[in-house]
């Protein structure tokens, strides 16, 4: 095709004719049109649909700290906590501000990803057409979840050493391969000088690549199909006669405009959290990292930073005792694929086989393995949210109104396991010989699986309310 | 080989790993707020100097930001530099860790961010350190002849006796049962008892450590104060932010029907 300059008249401005340069070279209208300015979104959103942008926006924040944070911190086993308490603390100008940005930041970055899975979960926003963006969106919990962890490390903290050894230590309960791979990850036999410098390769370079990487994919799937909304209701298939859906409204300048808003309203808290309160009593900057790693001292309590601690009180929850729980459950779900879904014979095979297969493994090998492996099927089992999901509608508004209550006890238990994560173990002391805060636990991850496991039966039961062919909106 | 090698080394760490503070056996009391106190804060600053840098460094902090607490430079070198240090030095000590283990069993804990490293959801590490200072009693059966009722066989002793004086723990009788004797266990802490007077009354010497501790406090985070007065501004600023975004956006969503 011959190359087509775009002509424009001789009395078009400067700043015209230069986009007009750039657009016949590289398409910068279009790219801002399709993914912004006349992207058409519904016009329904709500409160909930404010946290993939400050989501954006905090990533921003962490990188733009954390490359000024870079400029001073020393990643070296010796250098690492004076890098930080002496240099970047105190000496550097404003370098206290940088800090508590990136620390408030990763907080944040959290609470904002875990409240915008919750509107994933509420609006059905995995649903067919938008798996990919769902899976990619698990990537990207996935690579956050590593990222924060590696960060953890940097300050060479007590807790920094010590979780870090713990959690690569985990590694170590896979059956044969556990303590090569262990040593590969760590670089070393403990977490040392060799952890510290690749998790700070990785912390810095390997997983904001990929982060950003991820979160491109998952924008551009979600331009691709077009947002869902409150409602479930797929705007696209009511469209005016210029091809734009009549519920949907272009983003520019009615989303820029309630974003700006949403980011303004974000930054007072966050600044309040960063100049207030940045330790934010201990969970945003634990106490015990203010005392530099020593090998030779172990804490009283170890435990993960507020955000993995649902995900560390299931692993604290497998005991041998729960395994025989699990025994029953594997059993029961297996009976229920095979009697009482709809799946071709060959998945109920598999299932069968399967489900063999585990009860063999629950009584070979230890219940830590288990530990860790539930652990990680907990976050994986994100993943299968779109196929468990056999609701007819997307929307929480339109299902039974009993659903709503299977949201809340989930949610209950999510944040139920999230504190007794945090607390040391026997911290609600015992009854008829068990532990409570540890059975407590196990009845929360039971529910915790339960909820995804056996979502495509519940999800389908119920009389669900007639979905409407318009977005409820109210003018404003 | 490898194997042996691994086990080796954590063999090797077994008669070392030496536990943190356990738990504190009694409540902390609430240290006085002297934070805003400038006078308090220097203080606090000549008695870490002459008490404390001895044996425990405070490697991030430097003489000369002492001017945020209003000792000028002058001050510095006059009455707390005492070695070959310059006022931009940072407060190390010429102490060697194997000195220091050999002497101690392990080396004191750098100071500089003490007071942030000893909060807890139940107090500030304001309040540790208070209790801490004022916590030490006699005890023959350490090797320093003091224990402390916060940190329980501390390998650090009693900088302080002469100022706090001597004095030794009384613990609360066991209750006997109806109809049984006593028990023969000890029982808990109830108070301390003054065995041999110091320099100073309790009084002085409970606002001597104050002092000391909102030293310590502010060395542990300097630009606190800082900090907080900056928040105001920033926070009011992004408030009316946020008002006239969200009148900015209100004007643009009345055209959406």
């Amino acid at each position: 095709m011959a190359f087509v300059e775009k002509k424009l008249p001789a009395n078009a401005s400067a700043v015209d004719k230069g986009l007009a340069w750039v657009d016949s070279r590289f398409p910068l209208t279009k790219l801002w049109n399709d993914q912004w300015g006349k992207y058409y979104a519904p016009k329904n959103f709500n409160f909930w649909y404010i946290f993939g942008s400050l989501a954006m926006l905090v990533l921003v924040i962490q990188i733009v700290t954390g490359i000024f944070l870079v400029m001073n911190y020393k990643p070296d086993a010796n250098l690492a906590f004076a890098s930080v308490e002496t240099t970047i603390m105190r000496d550097v100008p404003w370098g206290w501000l940088v800090r508590y940005m990136h620390s408030t930041g990763a907080s944040a970055f959290f609470i904002i990803v875990y409240l915008h899975m919750t509107r994933g979960l509420l609006y059905g926003s995995y649903r067919k057409p938008r798996e990919l963006i769902w899976l990619f969106g698990v990537g990207i919990f996935l690579c956050l979840m590593g990222e924060a962890f590696m960060g953890y490390l940097l300050p060479w903290g007590q807790m920094s050493f010590w979780g870090a050894q713990v959690i690569v230590n985990l590694f170590g309960a896979i059956p044969f391969i556990g303590p090569e791979l262990s040593l590969w990850i760590r670089g070393d036999y403990v977490v040392s000088d060799a952890t510290l410098n690749r998790f700070f390769s990785f912390h810095v370079i390997a997983i904001p690549l990929v982060l950003l990487g991820l979160v491109a994919a998952h924008l551009i799937a979600l331009h691709e199909v077009g947002s869902n909304n409150p409602d479930g209701v797929e705007i696209k298939e009511n469209l005016d006669k210029d091809g734009h859906p009549v519920d949907g409204i272009p983003s520019h300048p009615y989303y820029s405009v309630h974003d700006i808003f949403g980011v303004t309203v974000f930054l007072v808290v966050f600044s309040a959290i960063v100049f207030f309160a940045p330790e934010m009593g201990g969970y945003f900057l634990e106490a015990n990292n203010f005392v530099p790693a020593d090998a030779l001292k172990t804490p009283n309590h170890i435990a993960p930073v507020w955000y993995f601690t649902p995900f560390y009180s299931i692993l604290r929850a497998t005991t041998s005792q729960f395994i025989y729980a699990l025994e029953i459950g594997v059993v029961a779900y297996v009976c229920m694929i095979f009697f009482k879904s709809r799946l071709a014979g060959l998945w109920k095979t598999i299932a069968v086989i399967a489900g063999a297969a585990i009860i063999i493994a629950f009584n070979v090998f230890e219940a830590k393995f288990f530990g860790v492996v539930l652990m990680g099927v907990s976050v994986m089992i994100l993943a299968g949210l779109p196929w468990f999901d056999q609701s007819p509608v997307k929307s929480i508004r339109y299902r039974p109104s009993w659903h709503k209550y299977v949201y809340i006890v989930f949610g209950i238990s999510f944040l139920v396991l999230g504190y007794l994560g945090v607390k040391p173990p026997g911290v609600w002391g015992s009854a008829f010989s068990l532990d409570i805060a540890q059975t407590v636990s196990q009845i929360c991850s039971l529910i915790y699986f339960g909820f995804f496991l056996l979502m495509p039966w519940w999800s389908a039961m119920g009389t669900f309310k007639p979905v409407p062919s318009r977005v409820t909106f109210h003018a404003h | 080989m490898n194997l042996l090698k691994k086990c080796v080394a954590v063999l090797a760490l077994v008669p070392f790993i030496a536990l943190a503070c356990p738990e504190p056996e009694v409540p902390l009391d609430v240290a006085p707020d002297r934070a805003q106190d400038l006078a308090a804060l220097q203080r606090g600053a000549k008695t870490f100097v002459n008490y404390c840098l001895g044996c425990h460094a405070a490697s991030s902090m430097r003489y000369n930001r002492l001017r945020d607490i209003g000792l000028d430079e002058a001050t510095v070198k006059a009455n707390l530099l005492f070695t070959s240090e310059k006022v931009g030095d940072v407060m190390s000590i010429p102490m060697q860790p194997k000195d220091a283990k050999a002497w101690f069993g392990t080396t004191p804990p750098d100071l500089s961010v003490i007071a942030r490293s000893e909060a807890t959801e139940e107090g500030n590490g304001r309040d540790w350190l208070y209790t801490y200072l004022r916590g030490f009693y006699k005890d023959d059966t350490r090797p320093t002849g003091w224990n402390n009722i916060v940190c329980k066989n501390v390998a650090m002793p009693h900088v302080f006796w002469e100022l706090q004086g001597t004095q030794k723990m009384v613990l609360s009788k066991p209750v006997a049962e109806e109809g049984k004797e006593a028990s023969n266990e000890e029982g808990k802490f109830d108070h301390f008892e003054l065995v041999t007077p110091g320099k100073m009354s309790k009084l002085e010497y409970d606002t001597t450590v104050a002092d000391l501790v909102a030293y310590l406090q502010w060395q542990s985070e300097p630009t606190a104060q800082l900090r907080r007065q900056l928040g105001v501004w920033v926070v009011m600023f992004l408030a009316v932010l946020a008002f006239l975004a969200w009148r900015l956006n209100a004007s643009y969503w009345k055209e959406v029907k």
